[in-house]
């Protein structure tokens, strides 16, 4: 009998937790993999529209954002309260977008280039006169692939 | 000589530094996903073209809007509900009997001779809200997005999403999507 009973008594052994940095590693890459790096801080307002019919943007390193939007409240006293431009982290004008889209390209490889999309991420309130400036600024920087970031949920719902 | 045994590291802390490196990828990146409508701009062209090619003015369904975000659809004031379906009759009309697939074509003279044919002009203000034009923009390639559906389900009986390459294109096509801007102008 004292074959069986020789272990008992000593109160509770003691959990492992030689395993918990594999399973916190687990989640490290976990979440390296399916995120990315906060790219730019905003200094606009952005509040994107709502669409249904949309698609997602592959490949991340093929695209290049143009922020639109009201500066936000701490910046409103220097750059006012109309919608201006982001690109990368500075403000910008209007005319400054094809130089910013040309470079972007540049950095692209070769055969990858006509694959170059650029996101427009404008505030809802934004009026389309700056859009449509946006727009013919791409034209002629010759970058024609646009997507219009939107949220996804349904058009109609709470102003109607 | 004694064989000594070596001292084992202590890995206790390990988890400690592998929770600080998660944390701090929690903090510097972002989840959401990118999303949005895939639109393709015209080439710049210095010379605007002469003479464009002629197209029948059936042919062309216009979509206005102003600076109040009003919608003028053929002529017509219309509520940006009812624009999808409007759009759908337009494309599917049938008018020359050429589409054998259209389904409840109403073959009304007025309207498109074929969906092959039939081209969306969209035009706004300035002062248009982008989240009108947004909006504006998801109806139109919610009609598209319909009339394909539909189609790929009476012709294979599955989903748009699910059909194989060719089908796919075979659908693509049958509805393509033409939707053109004009420039904005002042409509006030």
């Amino acid at each position: 009998m004292s074959k069986f009973k020789k272990k008992q008594g000593g109160g509770t052994p003691a959990i492992s937790t030689a395993s918990l940095p594999d399973i916190v590693f687990m989640l490290l890459f976990f979440f390296m993999v399916t995120t990315v790096m906060r790219e730019v801080t905003l200094k606009v307002e952005n509040t994107k529209p709502k669409a249904t019919e949309i698609k997602k943007l592959e490949r991340k390193s093929l695209v290049t954002y143009v922020y639109v939007g009201k500066p936000k409240d701490m910046y409103a006293s220097q750059l006012g309260s109309e919608p201006v431009l982001q690109l990368d982290d500075a403000i910008a004008r209007v005319n400054e977008i094809g130089n910013f889209v040309i470079s972007a390209r540049e950095e692209i490889n070769e055969a990858e280039r006509p694959l170059m999309t650029v996101s427009i991420k404008a505030d809802e309130n934004v009026k389309m006169g700056l859009i449509t400036d946006i727009k013919q600024e791409l034209r002629k920087a010759n970058s024609l692939k646009i997507n219009y970031s939107t949220r996804k949920g349904e058009v109609f719902g709470e102003e109607r | 000589m004694a064989k000594r045994a070596l001292p084992e590291i202590n890995a206790g802390s390990m988890a400690d530094i592998a929770f600080l490196l998660l944390i701090f990828f929690l903090v510097t990146t972002t989840m959401d996903v990118d999303s949005g409508i895939n639109r393709k701009l015209p080439p710049w062209d210095e010379e605007q073209l002469d003479d464009p090619p002629p197209i029948k003015k059936k042919n062309i369904f216009t979509v206005l809007v102003n600076s109040r975000n009003q919608l003028l659809v053929e002529d017509e004031y219309m509520e940006l509900e009812d624009l999808r379906e409007a759009a759908k009759r337009f494309l599917n009309n049938n008018g020359d009997g050429s589409c054998d697939y259209c389904s409840g074509a109403l073959r009304s003279p007025t309207s498109s001779d074929n969906p092959g044919k039939a081209i969306i002009s969209l035009q706004n203000d300035r002062g248009t809200n982008y989240k009108t034009y947004i909006s504006v923009q998801n109806e139109l390639a919610a009609a598209y997005n319909d009339l394909r559906e539909e189609l790929a389900q009476r012709l294979y009986g599955k989903s748009y999403e699910d059909l194989e390459e060719e089908a796919r294109e075979e659908v693509q096509n049958a509805y393509p999507q033409k939707i053109s801007e004009a420039e904005p102008v002042s409509l006030g």
